[in-house]
């Protein structure tokens, strides 16, 4: 079973990882996404993963998983959240100040200028 | 005399201190800087004079206080004869050409800043001839530099100026830093900074592996200074400057910096053949270098800048033999041809001054013009010639006499003498032009003002040094004798040996040579006119200025190129560089230690269930990156990734995490959407095929290392600190669920940063969409039109029903959070959904009509609740975040067990609906300003 | 027991609160109100140095539960210097935003500094590493918000790089983080030095990957070889007070490093101990002569900055990597010099383009500059102490660092590598200096474009006040290097650490 999970660690990594080495904003933030998918279940399954235990505490439960990295895995969640949130909003800006979704904004004014600070 | 004993940091501080005073001194009266200057230069003098005698008498004054320990840098000075030298020639001088700018400087010119600069220098200067502590000694020395660009540059309009400066500064600064160096080094190896411990321990220093390489920074730092082949070049360039300044750093005192750490380092570093090869040949080459090339000089300045070249080049020669009286011989030249050059080059200045011109081909016949300067340059011009009852004479027959003496060492050597006297033909030669050119030879050429007499402050420094030419010139040993002494025995650490100041030595080779070079020299003279066609011919052209132009350029070149290859602004780049440095760093470390890469814990066996959605989640993935360029459909292959995530967290036990994954899963997904709206729907593929090869290469590399990072850390066994919180969850948490407790208490820090990261998501998005503008497509792929309809009726009926189950189903949740799964996120999350689910089905301003609350408020109400309950633990003596549940043991406040868990959770709670809702909302509201397409299509038109 | 500990970070929180707040009521009220913050804060910095000076390390229990179960707060000499230093650069770049009415070019800016501070302060008490990871995050999401504060098209691409850079950066600290743990179980850095050294050699290839995994992280944050290349254009297009203020962004990064790496892989760490410090010399170095090169290259001023920002954190972080208690000392010395000078240096940058109107900070000398002579005087402070040279305090810490340096086998190379690019940056200074400053004669006469507005007498008090703590830093030397000496001291005895973390807490444990 650990295998698995491994495995589907590194898929996800992978996928997410080339979806970031995209040239276009959105397959970037969608990989992203995934990335954090992989990081979430990789955390999570540091803590070895049990099956049937729940960190609830109950008299009956003999064994329980380990709560800690799953505390940590819903911060991290939260976190990434948050981020894509923005960065997503951040491509939508650069589609308007560069012109395009470019992630290095071929096309638009790209001269060092405070732009409409100035 | 208390103050005696501050003596050398106050001489030495003094002309800082006068260079801020004179800077500001220049609104109460022009002459106000001048004065003030000399005022400076003058008293640092007085202050040196009471320990004169002592020094003159063979003592050495070292005076020093503490500093920087840690490094071995002391506030420490050093006055002994060496030093006493330098600092007379240093102030003496200075004052003559404050005197001489007073009256030089036009209108226009700035004094204030003129004499600041000149001040700061004076300063430096002295600092690096009194330093005790050779780091001390870098600093002044970095700072002759900085302040001689600022002197040069003076006239900063003028572009040679500019340029000239730019390369004293670019040379200079180069040999500081070798220098630097060197001085680095020779601590190590003394274990000490401080000159006399240095000075002690010459033997050591000779000895170590490290001395060749000593030596040769030290030298590139002297060399560059005192414009030594190859380093000379800068010197004519920065001939730019005003010529007092020329007559100060580029004849008495900078350009002597050198000579002095020569004379310094003389005990510790000369007397091996590496010493005598480097520094000989570095000497002989800029002496008959200079000499040669001021022949044929055509502005006055730049004879003189060649000459001082070729000079300096003859007393670095005569350090290089190494021998004692070689040494002094250097020191006495030293002095007179700081003397000589001064004043040469304030003659140079006057006449600039008053004919307008320094082209040597256009002045002629000054003589009856200025009678009285004319006197005076030609007898210092006859000094710098070596004519007979004139300084000059005295140090060149000791220069020929160690020549002779040197030339015994070997067949090689007998070229000493013979190069020597070549030397100082070419030296006859130019001074002779110098005489014969300007002040007789007919009448001036076109000159742009009438010639007349300087002002006769002008002229009086001129005639003061010209008076010491003459008397050091019969009267040597009254008059620089003492100080000589002194200076050589300091120099050379030890007894100087025997020598006389004599003029007449009798017939001896030395006098053979000197002849020779005198005739030599009026011969080369007379044919001159051959000699300058051939080297405009040949020679003219020849300019180390240019290699050094192109040089720079080249190093400009390279360094763009580098830069634009390695920073070139792209994101892919800059990600790839992350991402393999992060793979390679990671197998680097584990390579490093050979140890086993898993464990042998057994692992779980498989089961079908887990099989299948695992199978469908590395499915879903591949699908997403398949399918990336139909965007969504590619989201929607991500949505299923996160819907079987959150069923693999199930599966493994942690239903808060299942909940949560999903929850989020969703508005993500929706949020996503709503943004793909304003982005093309598809993406056209840019990258090529390698570039896409490298990315395959680099992702599947990182997928493995984490797949096999997973599998090294899940095949060994864990006895994590998790323990602690099963045990005290309930009893110290108030709660059965522990990961909750965990969040709300054991970790509460986390969560209220975690929080806090959530808000500034939503305040930074709403200062992203401020002023933004967006245009949304028109059309799907298929180019069919949007359902035009934004709110279906089904969907209108059904978020509206749905909106209070929604909200019911999030307090139960909320509420149960510290027992059973659930909580404060998974709550917030559903009651935004609930919300927005409003929005997307009734739109804006319905469901805005209905929910006023600003969300700002709800996001601050929220982190006021999370931080209340911590800042209340802090009333109660308890550490920040505190759980109440603590207070069991306290009957009084027992009642309120539990809560201020639930009000942090409730903090959390709320910012998670304020910032989800206003994130989500700020861009629907994008959305229904957009919506009429408009045909603003910037970029991809 | 005292909660002086966690005041720094709880000051800028509520401070941001209330920014939130009172934001609908002005901007004068929000500029108020952040400068008594800030002011409040160096305050506070200086309690907390002076309660650190005392010499024990001081342990905060979060939620009252002992470490390393709870999160602690860790106050020793390294994080309160920290502490103050960045509340002193805040004040400087507040005020300055103030001043040149900056935070009104977008929304939020006052709240998004203060929460930028509670991230920045977090990250430098906490003790745990996963805190740590969130403390990141708060700053950086802030940092985000602030760099693209004022829209402007170079500004927004330089944003999007630097965010999706750090997000990839965030899913690495998370991977480094979870293999910690999956390795040893515990997250307080204390706690992990502990079972570090204890770990069974079997793991020790897992724990040295995961350590310079977390390496990476933190270099990337600290911008070194080859993971600077978000840092150039970032600084160079963010608002002045903004990059003024980022100049500790980077020295965050290293913060980490000393601590996290310095306390985990210390002397005791067995076989894993000094793991990163080969990493850290070698990159430094790179990174050093790539900047030099970076600084010659630039084609403006505010490039340039950015540039020499980097060529200090690279010399910052060779210092580091010499793995002794002088050059560590020194190093530290360095931090102070140069994060405050160039932060002083982006304001004086940004004073500069708009006194010279359209040629903006080019490296031309077609423009007329306004009213110039304080920004040239001011110029050549910065660039004195940048560029290393005496009598400003870069020439000092530098030869501290290279003096500790001469006892490294590695003596030569990085003798080489910091003369030659102090050389470059030298060269490269006076170049744009006189570009800048120097007019031709032609110009002198004035027809050159005069759209230029002459700077602002407060903003360049603020500069100055900034620009002149590099002669104080030369002048008080001797104190400050004997400070930093103990801290780097301080930093070296691990078990002192760990038993002042996990032994003897501040708090008596209620429970």
């Amino acid at each position: 079973m650990e295998v698995l999970v491994a495995t589907s660690v590194g898929v996800m990594t992978t996928c997410g990882v080339y979806l970031v080495l995209r040239a276009s904003t959105f397959p970037v933030v969608v990989g992203l996404t995934l990335f954090s998918y992989a990081v979430n279940v990789f955390l999570f399954s540091m803590g070895r993963l049990k099956v049937g235990a729940p960190a609830v505490i109950d008299p009956a439960a003999d064994s329980y998983a380990d709560p800690l990295p799953q505390a940590l895995v819903l911060t991290a969640i939260v976190i990434a959240f948050a981020m894509t949130a923005f960065v997503i909003v951040l491509a939508l800006k650069a589609r308007d100040e560069l012109g395009n979704d470019h992630v290095d904004g071929l096309g638009g004014n790209l001269s060092d200028d405070e732009g409409r600070e100035a | 005399m208390n103050f005696l004993s501050y003596a050398l940091p106050i001489a030495v501080l003094l002309p800082f201190l006068g260079a801020v005073v004179v800077a500001l001194s220049a609104r109460f009266h022009r002459a106000a800087p001048a004065w003030g200057a000399a005022l400076a230069a003058f008293s640092a003098l007085l202050v040196l004079i009471p320990a004169m005698p002592k020094i003159l008498a063979g003592e050495t004054l070292i005076q020093s206080w503490s500093w920087i320990p840690n490094v071995g840098l002391d506030f420490a000075f050093r006055l002994d004869g060496l030093s006493l030298l330098f600092t007379l020639m240093i102030l003496v001088i200075g004052l003559l050409v404050i005197l001489y700018a007073g009256y030089y400087l036009s209108a226009k010119d700035s004094k204030a800043r003129f004499f600041s600069f000149l001040l700061l220098f004076m300063g430096a200067m002295l600092g690096v001839v009194l330093s005790e502590n050779l780091l001390l000694l870098m600093i002044f020395w970095e700072l002759t530099a900085l302040s001689s660009f600022l002197l040069i540059s003076f006239w900063q309009h003028r572009e040679d100026a500019r340029h000239g400066a730019r390369m004293a500064l670019a040379v200079t600064g180069m040999g500081g830093l070798a220098l630097l160096g060197g001085v680095l080094m020779l601590g190590q190896i003394v274990g000490s900074y401080n000159l006399t411990e240095v000075l002690a321990a010459g033997d050591k220093i000779r000895a170590h592996d490290w001395y060749l390489p000593t030596l040769i920074l030290i030298l590139i730092g002297a060399f560059t200074k005192s414009a030594q082949f190859p380093f000379h070049f800068w010197l004519p360039r920065a001939m730019a400057a005003p010529t007092p300044v020329s007559s100060y750093l580029h004849s008495a005192t900078m350009v002597k910096a050198g000579i002095f750490l020569m004379a310094r380092f003389f005990p510790v570093l000369s007397g091996t053949s590496e010493w005598m090869w480097i520094v000989g040949t570095a000497g002989m080459l800029t002496l008959l270098l200079g000499a040669f090339i001021a022949l044929f000089q055509h502005d006055l300045k730049g004879l003189l800048a060649y000459s001082t070249i070729s000079h300096l080049g003859l007393i670095t020669l005569l350090f290089g033999l190494g021998t004692p009286l070689a040494a002094v011989a250097a020191l006495f030249h030293t002095i007179n041809h700081a003397t000589f050059k001064a004043s040469l080059f304030m003659v140079a200045g006057i006449i600039d001054h008053e004919t307008g011109s320094r082209d040597m081909r256009k002045l002629n016949g000054l003589m009856k013009y200025m009678p009285h300067v004319s006197i005076l340059a030609i007898i210092a011009a006859a000094a710098m010639a070596g004519v007979p009852l004139l300084n000059g004479f005295l140090s060149k027959e000791m220069f020929f006499d160690q020549a002779v003496v040197a030339s015994g060492a070997s067949s090689w050597a007998l070229a000493i003498p013979v190069l020597a006297t070549l030397g100082a033909t070419f030296s006859v030669a130019y001074s002779l032009r110098f005489i014969h050119d300007v002040f007789f030879n007919g009448e001036p050429v076109d000159l742009p003002r009438v010639p007349h007499a300087p002002p006769r402050y002008m002229r009086i420094p001129v005639d003061f040094l010209v008076i010491i030419c003459l008397g050091v010139g019969m009267l040597p040993a009254l008059t620089v004798g003492p100080l000589l002494a002194s200076a050589a025995e300091a120099t050379i650490q030890g007894k100087t040996p025997y020598y006389s100041l004599a003029i007449w030595h009798g017939f001896n080779i030395p006098l053979l040579m000197s002849f020779l070079a005198l005739v030599g020299g009026i011969m080369v003279y007379i044919f001159r006119r051959r000699l300058f066609a051939w080297n405009e011919k040949y020679v003219a052209h020849v300019d180390a200025q240019i290699a050094y132009n192109g040089f720079l350029r080249w190093v400009i070149g390279i360094a763009r190129a580098i830069t634009r290859w390695f920073d070139r602004g792209s994101l892919q780049d800059t990600l790839a560089w992350t991402l393999s440095a992060a793979g390679l760093l990671a197998v680097a470390g584990f390579v490093s230690m050979d140890a086993p890469l898993f464990g042998d814990r057994e692992l779980m066996n498989f089961d079908p269930v887990a099989l299948i959605a695992f199978g469908g989640l590395m499915l879903a993935s591949v699908l997403t990156v398949v399918m990336h360029r139909q965007r969504m459909i590619s989201l929607i292959m991500l949505g299923v990734v996160g819907l079987l995530v959150s069923l693999g967290f199930s599966k493994f036990s942690a239903p808060d995490l299942a909940l949560t994954q999903l929850s989020v899963e969703i508005v993500t997904v929706v949020l996503l959407m709503l943004a793909l709206f304003f982005l093309p729907q598809s993406s056209v593929s840019i990258s090529s095929l390698w570039r896409q090869l490298r990315d395959v290469i680099l992702a599947v590399g990182l997928g493995t290392g984490a797949a096999l990072l997973t599998m090294a850390v899940l095949t060994r066994d864990l006895s994590p600190i998790s323990a602690y919180f099963l045990e005290n969850s309930v009893s110290g948490g108030g709660g059965t669920n522990v990961v909750n407790v965990i969040l709300v208490d054991f970790r509460a820090f986390d969560t209220l940063g975690e929080i806090v990261v959530l808000s500034i998501a939503g305040l930074g998005i709403v200062a992203l969409l401020r002023k933004i503008n967006l245009h949304a497509a028109v059309t799907d792929l298929e180019g069919r039109r949007w359902n035009t309809d934004a709110h279906p009726l089904i969907l209108q009926n059904l978020s509206r029903l749905l909106f209070p189950l929604m909200l019911l189903i999030a307090a139960f949740v909320f509420l149960r959070g510290h027992n059973l799964p659930g909580g404060g996120f998974i709550a917030g999350l559903i009651a935004a959904l609930a919300i927005v689910l409003q929005y997307l089905g009734n739109g804006i301003e319905w469901t805005s009509a209905r929910i006023r609350t600003d969300m700002h408020k709800v996001i601050a109400a929220g982190l006021f609740f999370a931080l209340a309950t911590g800042l209340v633990s802090i009333l109660f003596g308890y550490p920040f975040l505190t759980s109440a549940f603590t207070y069991l043991k306290w009957p009084i406040v027992g009642k309120f067990e539990v809560a201020s868990a639930m009000i942090f959770d409730l903090g959390v709670f709320l910012v998670v609906v304020g910032a989800t809702v206003m994130i989500l909302v700020e861009l629907g509201k994008v959305n229904l300003l957009q919506a009429t397409p408009r045909n603003r299509l910037k970029g991809d038109s | 027991m005292t909660h002086w500990i966690i005041l720094p970070v709880l000051l800028p929180l509520i401070g941001g609160l209330l920014q939130l707040v009172v934001r609908n009521f002005g901007l004068s009220l929000q500029r108020v109100l952040g400068l008594f913050l800030a002011g409040g804060l160096v305050a506070l910095g200086i309690k907390i140095l002076m309660l650190a000076q005392a010499g024990d390390t001081l342990v905060y229990e979060l939620g009252n539960w002992p470490a390393p179960f709870g999160i602690a707060l860790v106050l020793d000499r390294l994080s309160a210097m920290m502490v103050l230093l960045t509340s002193v650069l805040a004040l400087a770049a507040l005020w300055y935003a103030s001043v040149m009415r900056v935070d009104e070019k977008g929304s939020h800016f006052h709240v998004l500094f203060q929460l930028q501070l509670f991230g920045l302060n977090g990250a430098f008490l906490t003790g745990d590493v996963f805190n740590l990871f969130v403390f990141f995050e708060v700053l950086l999401l802030a940092s985000y918000g602030l760099l693209l504060h004022g829209s402007g098209a170079a500004r927004t691409r330089a944003g999007l790089h630097y965010v999706v850079i750090n997000l990839i950066g965030s899913a690495l600290f998370l991977f480094a983080v979870g293999a910690l743990y999956g390795a040893v179980g515990t997250l307080n850095i204390a706690d992990m030095a502990q079972k570090v050294a204890a770990a069974p050699a079997e793991r020790s290839g897992l724990i040295a990957a995961a350590g310079l995994l977390l390496l990476v992280v933190f270099a990337l944050k600290a911008a070194m070889f080859p993971l600077y290349l978000w840092l150039p254009r970032a600084y160079a297009n963010a608002s002045a007070p903004v990059a003024a203020f980022f100049a500790i962004m980077t020295k965050v990064g290293v913060y980490a490093i000393i601590r996290v790496h310095g306390t985990v892989f210390g002397e005791e760490a067995g076989e894993l101990a000094g793991l990163h410090m080969p990493w850290l010399l070698a990159g430094g170095l790179v990174t050093l002569v790539l900047a030099a090169l970076g600084v010659m290259a630039a084609r403006g001023l505010r490039e340039q900055v950015a540039y020499l920002v980097l060529a200090s954190v690279a010399t910052l972080l060779a210092a580091i990597g010499l793995n002794r208690t002088e050059a560590l000392a020194a190093g530290l010395y360095y931090l102070l010099h140069s994060t405050l000078l160039a932060g002083a240096f982006f304001l004086l940058a940004d004073l500069i383009r708009r006194s010279r109107g359209a040629a903006s900070d080019r490296f031309d000398t077609v423009a007329r500059i306004q009213d110039g002579r304080w920004l040239g005087i001011g110029f050549f402070f910065a660039a004195v102490a940048l560029a290393g040279l005496p009598p400003m305090s870069g020439f000092i810490g530098k030869i501290m660092i290279l003096n500790a340096a001469m006892e490294h086998p590695w003596r030569w190379l990085v003798l080489t590598c910091t003369l030659s690019a102090s050389l470059l940056i030298m060269v490269a200074l006076v170049r744009s200096g006189s570009f800048l400053f120097f007019r031709p004669q032609e110009m002198a006469l004035g027809e050159a474009d005069q759209s230029g507005e002459p700077p602002k007498r407060a903003a360049l008090w603020i500069i100055g006040s900034l620009l002149v703590t590099a002669p104080l830093l030369v002048l008080f030397a001797g104190g400050v290097m004997e400070f930093t000496t103990e801290t780097a001291t301080q930093l070296q005895e691990v078990p002192k650490y760990i038993e002042a973390v996990l032994e003897k807490p501040l708090t008596a444990g209620a429970r």
